[in-house]
């Protein structure tokens, strides 16, 4: 799923300065899965910003919604008659969202809640972390189902670099070597033969380096 | 005879050869690496001019190496795959063949986390393997990374890589440095060597493969300055293996009232006579940073000196 994780308040404060009437939007996917964008968040960051808000004598008026996602037209289209309502809508969505209401509403000013931080799993009870780099290239079938653009710091292709000691990075003993994790998991598959041969230069254009990205499938559209 | 540099020839030569390491200056001051050059000048057969180390600002390997041979040294010209892609570095090294530059190491560099700009983008486009299978391409082939043809005048490079033997997993250290010799790799250096035993079962991993006699393995050493510096390097930074015994052994020095860097320089020397009996090992590449001038008396006592002159 995208991770994301709520602004500071202070940041989200400094954005609606003046603003009397906001829509503050949460979304029930990925960020509602991962408690930072849902339905519970968009009720707990309106009461602070009502709060903090009244405290400084300026209150503001704050509207509750949650969209089933943010990323579909059918979803946004049901604000159709109201955004004009607003000063502006906090959508507590990824930057997806945020992109899509601003694509959609030219007219209503969209501002984002949250940082969108990755696309990751969640570990444990409130632990997450990255697991795809979105590449556009997927590498996974030679590197054992683990991914070196999106867990090697250096994005390495041929193998961990110098700085890899008791399964570790070099940049944190809180970070996993990814390439040895790779190591481990091909011997236990008996595939340490892959790491042999030489990996190429890889093609970034299908990544972010390429533009924005876009799939068109004619076989879907009506 | 691929660049015809002198470092080339002397382990074409099959004598024992010596680099040197000289880090550039944070600042402008070409003065800086004239001073350390005459230092290292005569004592070595080349010197590898770092690019911007451990990720911090430092005036360009390029410009350094520049400096360096209008001093009489020929350097080993230092590339990273974190600040450039691979126009830049092509670029960079069509530039640095034309005025003159033979050897060049090729290294997928230092994280950024480490250095004094760690907002900065690490570019790593390529890998240190793909890049010197891009720069022997070039060299051998006459073709860019994108396989349009180079016209005209190839850059001619004596190709290095860096090799690990600390770091793990250890299995796997030999292989990578023979997908480095595959990749274009005709000499090696190490990581420092303080760890003689595991460097010797690294060595007869690397014998095993055959990939020493594929390419020139020079042993990385340096003589540790202080008691600090050796915890330091033991405790933090990776891939660095120090035992305990180096530290005890300065320690004994200075518990003597003996001069602690005399004793660095003892056990550097230590280091080179073991590491010359191992089989396989070319040279030593020698990297007393901001410590150039404990280089001729490590050659000296090591009977590293006179440098040969090969033609």
């Amino acid at each position: 799923m995208i991770v994301g994780e709520r602004k500071p308040i202070q940041e989200i404060v400094g954005m609606l300065k003046g603003m009397k009437k906001i829509l503050i939007l949460g979304c029930g996917g990925c960020v509602s899965v991962c408690s930072a964008g849902g339905e519970k968040e968009v009720e707990i960051l309106a009461s602070i910003l009502r709060i903090d808000r009244k405290k400084g004598g300026e209150p503001i008026e704050t509207v509750e919604k949650t969209l089933t996602r943010q990323c579909d037209t059918e979803y946004l289209e049901g604000l159709k008659d109201e955004a004009g309502n607003y000063d502006a809508i906090l959508s507590m969505a990824c930057g997806v969202g945020v992109n899509y209401l601003a694509d959609m509403y030219p007219k209503t000013p969209v501002l984002p809640a949250l940082n969108t931080s990755f696309m990751g799993v969640s570990e444990e009870q409130g632990v997450w972390s990255e697991r795809c780099a979105g590449c556009g290239d997927c590498v996974l079938d030679r590197t054992g189902g683990l991914c070196p653009i999106a867990r090697c710091s250096k994005r390495l292709l041929n193998g961990p670099c110098g700085g890899s000691q008791n399964g570790k990075c070099e940049i944190s003993p809180n970070v996993a070597c990814v390439w040895q994790l790779i190591y481990d998991r091909l011997k236990g598959l008996n595939q340490l033969e892959k790491l042999k041969d030489i990996f190429p230069v890889k093609d970034w254009s299908s990544s972010l380096h390429g533009g924005p990205r876009k799939i068109v499938r004619e076989d879907l559209k009506l | 005879m691929k660049s015809g540099s002198n470092l080339e020839k002397v382990l074409k030569s099959g004598q024992f050869a010596v680099t040197g390491e000289l880090g550039p200056p944070k600042n402008a001051d070409a003065e800086v690496i004239r001073t350390k050059a005459r230092f290292l000048k005569g004592c070595v057969d080349a010197v590898n001019i770092t690019d911007c180390q451990t990720a911090i600002v430092r005036m360009s390997s390029i410009a350094s190496s520049v400096i360096l041979m209008e001093e009489g040294l020929e350097p080993v010209t230092q590339m990273t795959c974190r600040d450039r892609n691979r126009i830049a570095i092509q670029s960079d090294l069509l530039g640095a063949s034309a005025l003159g530059m033979k050897n060049l190491l090729c290294l997928t560099g230092d994280h950024h986390k480490f250095g004094n700009h760690p907002n900065a983008v690490g570019v790593f486009d390529m890998d240190s393997v793909q890049l010197l299978q891009m720069v022997k391409n070039m060299r051998d082939d006459k073709v860019f990374q994108c396989g349009e043809e180079l016209k005209g005048t190839e850059p001619k490079f004596f190709l290095g890589a860096a090799a690990n033997p600390f770091a793990d997993p250890f299995e796997f250290r030999a292989l990578r440095l023979a997908k480095k010799v595959v990749a274009g790799a005709q000499f090696v250096q190490t990581q420092l060597v303080y760890n003689l035993e595991k460097f010797t079962a690294w060595m007869q991993a690397v014998r095993d493969l055959g990939v020493h006699e594929q390419c020139y393995i020079m042993a990385g050493v340096t003589p540790p300055k202080s008691i600090g510096m050796a915890k330091y390097m033991k405790n933090n930074v990776p891939g660095l293996d120090v035992p305990d015994e180096v530290i005890a052994r300065l320690k004994g020095a200075k518990d003597a009232k003996k001069d602690v860097r005399e004793e660095g320089i003892n056990i550097c020397v230590d280091i080179i006579n073991q590491v010359k009996e191992i089989e396989g090992v070319a040279g030593v590449h020698i990297m007393a940073i901001e410590w150039e001038s404990a280089v001729p008396e490590i050659a000296k006592r090591a009977g590293l000196l006179p440098r040969p002159s090969v033609s």
